[in-house]
């Protein structure tokens, strides 16, 4: 059976494991219609012109996981930011893990998209929030019917969040090919602010499909800053979804650090709703062997004197590919808009690619928009010079790299976490060098 | 320390040096000299490895070793050092991560520990002071925006902090003005000794007025076809390279 069939029909077995009368079930069933009608993305359609899910389609991915399976701290530390507090919302095989997990309901929630789901208390901002943003398209809507488990923040106003979350989901891969559907809802309300680092792995070399929705509200004057650190093994799959609202003078970022899996896709969208509003997308890629990561950006300027920036960062080696599709929308009504954009690649090899498309769709005519594409390779007379200051081949080769990203990782802003990117990259270059520049 | 013997090597199929031979002892400062397009830059690259030129004939021996096979990076841990004349802008690398970067890799291929930070500091302060070289200026990016004449300092620079057994200055005095040269010069004046040697590759003589060579070459159509005391380089200032070209070609 093709895998959206299965979907569907699954559906109703689905419906057996869930409160049917919530009223968030409407939302499902609706969902599942518009899924069944619109299916699975093909490279027909523009924005996947590139990106071709064929391949990870056709694996029988087990829909819901059959065992609850459990994991050692120990075992799974390295995964962590554990020389950081911070709050943990941990599931395994789509299940949550009270045992890796540290939640808290002290002023703030940071808990279980199950309990909010179903909940009295929460019902208000469930309401208010749960679906508004998301887009109605084929993957969203699939995960929009089979929500059920994910994270769930809630800041109040002015609460400061004292310590980062951390969302981890882990895949052990016990059941052959699994697919899982987090659902995530965050919502962050005036003069509040939190950080969040996102991370999917993959414990297994079973194929693992991940299609994971997060809607973000940002109130007024709020601030979040959102890490995803995507390094997965290489029969992992993710399609991020996130969709991020934000009212007037709220700043919003989103890091994401692309360094392995099978195929990624990351549509990211920052809807601005208010006046005053930064919105920041950094990105750093680096990938090699048949690693595909592509990177599919939506900011759309409603109201005046808003800005956004956008600095994604691309190393490409052997036959990885890569694609950044940005796309741009000022409203008429966005006057005073500044818009940036920019995307520089690398290529290491001559069979990696990489497919760079700026796309600006400006209705007013007082703005700043630039964007701006460099494809290029490392400079021989640059490793000639490191060289001969005694800085071996191959670390002279990762320091270039290094500095060539380094502009993003400056930007993140939780020292520990640099840190750890910093030591990522150098594990993936393979050197043993302090990047500490 | 290094003998250059019968040296033939081409770029692209070009022969650019014809059979050149150089001898430099520990201790000694040497000049070459030599219209544009002589090989002068040419010779620079292959003693510091550049990859680009092949060896065709001849060799280079570093304390009597063969370094033709060497890596660049590899003939840095031997001790060589090359000043360039375009020092490459880095962005993102900054001049004091750079220079720990190349000390630390430098000490463990020579089966050294890291240098513990504290000294790393002291040294980069002790040198930075001795160019004349403002603190600030070391956490910028790599060249990127530094004037000629702060490129060139930031070599001698990181000649000092390196301190080479021997020491290639290509065309180190292009883009300095007077003050700059000066203190470039006296630099490198502090930096020698008896146990390192220093060669200065140069169109003009002025910098042989602050780095006083022991010998001068001078290099023509990919040999040295005249070497002599410091006064040559006097001779040729006023002179200019014709009358060596037609003392050759007689």
């Amino acid at each position: 059976m093709e895998l959206k069939d299965k979907l569907v029909s699954s559906f109703l077995a689905f419906e057996n494991t869930i409160n049917v009368d919530a009223p968030v079930h409407d939302i499902r069933s609706q969902a599942i219609k518009v899924f069944e009608e619109k299916g699975f993305p093909t490279k027909k359609e523009e924005a996947w012109k590139y990106t071709s899910l064929n391949a990870i389609l056709k694996h029988d991915y087990s829909i819901f996981p059959k065992e609850e399976n459990a994991l050692e701290f120990k075992d799974v530390k390295k995964y962590f930011l554990y020389d950081l507090d911070t709050y943990k919302i941990v599931f395994i095989d789509g299940k949550y893990s009270s045992h890796l997990s540290e939640t808290t309901h002290d002023k703030i929630d940071v808990c279980l998209m199950s309990s909010a789901l179903s909940h009295e208390k929460y019902k208000p901002i469930v309401d208010n929030y749960f679906n508004k943003i998301a887009r109605q398209d084929g993957l969203t809507s699939l995960n929009t019917a089979f929500s059920k488990e994910g994270a769930y923040i809630y800041i109040p106003k002015n609460k400061l969040a004292d310590k980062p979350v951390q969302i981890i989901h882990f895949s052990t891969g016990k059941e052959s090919a699994q697919m899982l559907q987090p659902r995530n809802l965050i919502v962050v309300e005036e003069n509040s602010h939190v950080q969040i680092i996102e991370r999917h792995q993959s414990l297994t070399d079973n194929p693992v499909l991940t299609n994971s929705v997060t809607e973000i509200f940002v109130d007024k004057r709020a601030i979040v800053d959102y890490y995803k650190i995507q390094n997965d093994n290489q029969t992992a799959s993710l399609i991020d979804n996130t969709y991020i609202e934000q009212q007037g003078q709220s700043v919003a970022s989103v890091h994401t650090f692309a360094f392995g899996g099978n195929l990624t896709r990351n549509n990211l969208n920052f809807f601005q709703k208010g006046e005053g509003i930064d919105s920041i997308l950094n990105g750093v890629t680096i990938i090699e062997g048949k690693q595909h990561v592509d990177h599919n950006t939506l900011v759309h300027h409603q109201e005046p004197n808003c800005e956004s920036h956008q600095d994604y960062k691309g190393i490409f080696d052997e036959k990885a590919t890569g694609v950044f599709n940005g796309k741009i929308i000022v409203d008429k009504e966005a006057q005073k808009t500044n818009a940036f954009q920019s995307n520089n690649n690398i290529l290491l090899s001559d069979k990696a690619t990489i497919n760079s498309k700026p796309q600006l769709e400006i209705f007013a005519d007082d703005v700043k928009c630039s964007h701006g594409c460099t494809i290029g390779q490392l400079d021989d007379n640059a490793l000639f010079y490191m060289k001969s200051r005694g800085i071996g081949e191959k670390e002279a080769r990762a320091l270039l790299m290094y500095a060539f990203a380094n502009n993003v990782l400056e930007s993140v802003k939780i020292p520990q976490l640099k840190t750890r990117i910093n030591k990522l990259i150098a594990n993936k270059l393979g050197v043993d060098i302090g990047f500490d520049l | 320390m290094l003998e250059i013997k019968d040296l033939h090597a081409s770029v692209e199929g070009k022969e650019i040096l014809k059979g050149l031979n150089l001898n430099v002892k520990a201790g000694e400062i040497h000049a070459v000299m030599g219209p544009n397009g002589a090989g002068k830059s040419t010779l620079a690259n292959i003693i510091a490895g550049k990859e680009e030129y092949e060896v065709t004939a001849g060799g280079i021996l570093l304390d009597g070793e063969d370094i033709e096979e060497l890596a660049a990076e590899e003939r840095a841990h031997k001790g060589v050092f090359l000043s360039f004349q375009y020092p490459v802008e880095i962005p993102g690398v900054t001049v004091t991560n750079f220079m720990k970067t190349a000390i630390n890799e430098t000490r463990k291929a020579q089966g050294l520990e890291e240098m513990p930070a504290k000294d790393m500091l002291k040294k980069i302060r002790e040198k930075s002071e001795l160019l004349e070289i403002d603190r600030k200026f070391l956490s910028r990016s790599l060249n990127e925006g530094f004037s000629g004449g702060e490129k060139k300092r930031n070599e001698i620079f990181q000649m000092a902090m390196m301190e080479p057994k021997l020491a290639i200055l290509d065309e180190t005095d292009s883009g300095l003005d007077i003050d700059a040269l000066r203190i470039v010069a006296n630099g490198v004046n502090r930096l020698k000794s008896e146990n390192n040697a220093i060669v200065v590759i140069t169109h003009y003589q002025r910098l042989l007025d602050h780095i006083v060579p022991d010998y001068v070459h001078v290099l023509y159509d990919g040999k040295i076809v005249k070497s002599g005391s410091k006064e040559l380089a006097l001779e040729l200032e006023e002179k200019g390279y014709d009358w060596i070209k037609e003392e050759i070609n007689a």
